[in-house]
C-alpha cells in the first residue's frame, strides 16, 4: 500500500507523521519527496546504503549549425533560451527539459546534454527502507527527482510505503500523489491551518483520491475550525496528535516519538490501524 | 541612442513600473531624435522567465540603457551580454528620469537581485 502524507505548508507535522507512522509499521519504506527540504533522514539517522545522481537533460547549442530563425527562442514556454548578438544563450535552470526546442530546429543546432539535478540516498533504519530525494539548490523543478524515486520505490518489496510529499499543492505535490493508494493530510488545528487544509483538499479531490486528516497540535478545549469543516464536508479524521511539550521535546531532539515512549508508540500504531482499515472499507465499497 | 524605461502606463508621465520582467509596459526614448514609442510587455504572462523575455524585447528594440528599479540576475545576465548598460531609476515619472539621465544624475545599478528560482 502506498500512502502519501501532505500539508498545505511546512512545519505543520507532516514529516512527524510520515516518519512515525513508518516507524510504527516496522517493516516499511519511507519516501522523502520533499527535495527542497528533505529531514526525514534526521530522524532516522540510517544506515547509508548508496546514493544515485538524478540527470535531466539540457539542450545546447552548436553556433556553427545555428542559423539565427529564433524559432526555438520564441518557441519555449519557460523562457529558458535568449538570443544575444548572433547567439543563442540557455538558462539551464530555467529549462524544464521538454525536448521541443531540439526537436523544432530544422538546422540539427541542438543536441542534449546530460546535467545533475540532485541525488536520491538509500538507508536502512530499525526495518525501514529510507529514501531520500535531494534537489541541487537553484533548479528549476523536483519533479524529475521525484518521479525516479518513486520509480525505484516500486520494486520495494518490504511492507507499506509512506511519501513524505512536498508542502503545498504545487506540480510536486501532485506527483508524490500520483500513485499513492491513501492520502493522509495534516493540519494545525487553527484557522490558518483550516485555511492551508483546504489547499491539499482541492488537491487530493481533484485527483479522486481517498484521503482522511490527521489534526496535529490538537487542543480539546478549544473550538476547532478543522473538526467543522471536516463534518461538514464528511472528511474521516483519522487521528489527533495532542498539543504536548513532551511531543515537541522528543521532536527538536530529532527522536522518532514511536521509538521514544510508549505511548505514542501505541498511537501511532492505532492511527496506522485505522487508517488501513479506511483502506479496506473503501476498496470493499469500490468494488 | 535608445533607452528603455519599464512605465505603468503607455506616457511619458507615467510613473515607471515597480517591476522590469512583469510591467505593463516599455516605453522606448530615442534620445537623438527625441521621440518615444511604447512596447507592450509580451513576458507580462510569462509562468517563468518574465526577466529573460523582457530584457529579450528590450535588446531586440536596439535598446543601449535601461532605467528600472531592480533587475533580476537572468535578466542582469542577458542585458550584460547585450552591451545594455542598467541604471537605477529614481521615484516619479518616466520624463523626471530621462531628464535625471540627461542631466547625468542616474547611477548605475548593481545590486541584481538573485530572484526566486524556486528555492525558500
Ligand atoms: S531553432 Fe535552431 S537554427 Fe533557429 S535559432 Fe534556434 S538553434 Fe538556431
Ligand atoms: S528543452 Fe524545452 S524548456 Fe528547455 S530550453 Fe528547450 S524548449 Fe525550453
Amino acid at each position: 500500500m502506498k500512502i502519501a502524507v501532505l500539508s498545505g505548508k511546512g512545519g505543520t507535522g507532516k514529516t512527524l507523521v510520515s516518519v512515525n507512522l513508518a516507524a510504527a509499521a516496522g517493516q516499511a519504506v519511507y519516501a522523502d519527496c520533499d527535495v527542497e527540504e528533505p529531514n526525514g533522514e534526521l530522524f532516522f539517522k540510517s544506515k547509508k546504503l548508496k546514493s544515485e545522481a538524478v540527470k535531466i537533460k539540457i539542450p545546447q547549442v552548436d553556433v556553427n549549425k545555428c542559423n539565427g530563425c529564433r524559432a526555438c527562442v520564441d518557441f519555449c514556454k519557460f523562457n529558458a533560451l535568449a538570443y544575444i548578438k548572433n547567439r543563442v544563450f540557455v538558462f539551464e535552470e530555467l529549462c524544464h527539459s521538454c525536448g521541443a526546442c531540439m526537436l523544432l530546429c530544422t538546422q540539427q543546432a541542438i543536441t542534449e546534454r546530460e546535467k545533475n539535478i540532485g541525488q536520491i540516498e538509500y538507508g536502512q533504519s530499525n526495518g525501514v527502507a529510507v529514501c531520500t530525494g535531494i534537489m541541487n539548490v537553484g533548479e528549476a523543478s523536483g519533479v524529475p527527482i521525484i518521479k525516479q524515486l518513486l520509480a525505484k520505490i516500486n520494486q520495494y518489496d518490504n511492507g507499506d510505503k509512506f511519501i513524505d510529499c512536498p508542502p503545498g499543492s504545487a506540480c510536486t505535490a501532485m506527483e508524490s500523489i500520483k500513485d499513492a493508494d491513501y492520502c493522509v493530510l495534516v493540519a494545525e488545528s487553527t484557522v490558518f491551518g483550516l485555511h492551508n487544509l483546504k489547499m491539499i483538499y482541492k488537491l487530493v479531490s481533484f485527483f479522486s483520491k481517498k484521503f482522511g486528516v490527521i489534526l496535529n497540535k490538537y487542543d480539546k478545549t478549544i473550538d476547532n475550525p478543522i473538526e467543522k469543516f471536516c463534518q461538514q464536508k464528511d472528511i474521516k479524521i483519522l487521528g489527533r496528535i495532542p498539543y504536548d511539550e513532551k511531543i515537541a521535546q522528543i521532536n527538536t531532539a530529532g527522536l522518532i516519538l514511536v521509538r521514544t515512549a510508549t505511548e505514542y508508540e501505541i498511537m501511532f500504531k492505532q492511527l496506522l490501524q485505522t487508517i488501513t482499515k479506511e483502506i479496506k472499507n473503501e476498496t470493499a465499497i469500490d468494488s | 541612442m535608445k533607452i528603455a524605461i519599464p512605465a505603468e502606463d503607455k506616457n511619458i508621465e507615467s510613473n515607471v513600473s515597480q517591476t522590469f520582467g512583469r510591467t505593463n509596459y516599455f516605453i522606448i526614448y530615442d534620445m537623438e531624435a527625441k521621440q518615444m514609442e511604447t512596447l507592450d510587455n509580451s513576458a507580462i504572462a510569462s509562468q517563468g522567465g518574465a526577466g529573460i523575455k523582457a530584457a529579450q524585447l528590450v535588446l531586440d528594440n536596439g535598446v543601449q540603457v535601461l532605467i528600472a528599479p531592480q533587475c533580476g540576475q537572468n535578466a542582469a545576465d542577458v542585458l550584460a551580454e547585450g552591451d545594455i548598460k542598467i541604471y537605477a531609476s529614481i521615484e516619479g515619472t518616466v520624463k523626471a528620469n530621462i531628464d535625471a539621465y540627461t542631466a547625468g544624475k542616474l547611477v548605475i545599478m548593481n545590486d541584481i537581485h538573485a530572484g526566486y528560482h524556486g528555492g525558500k
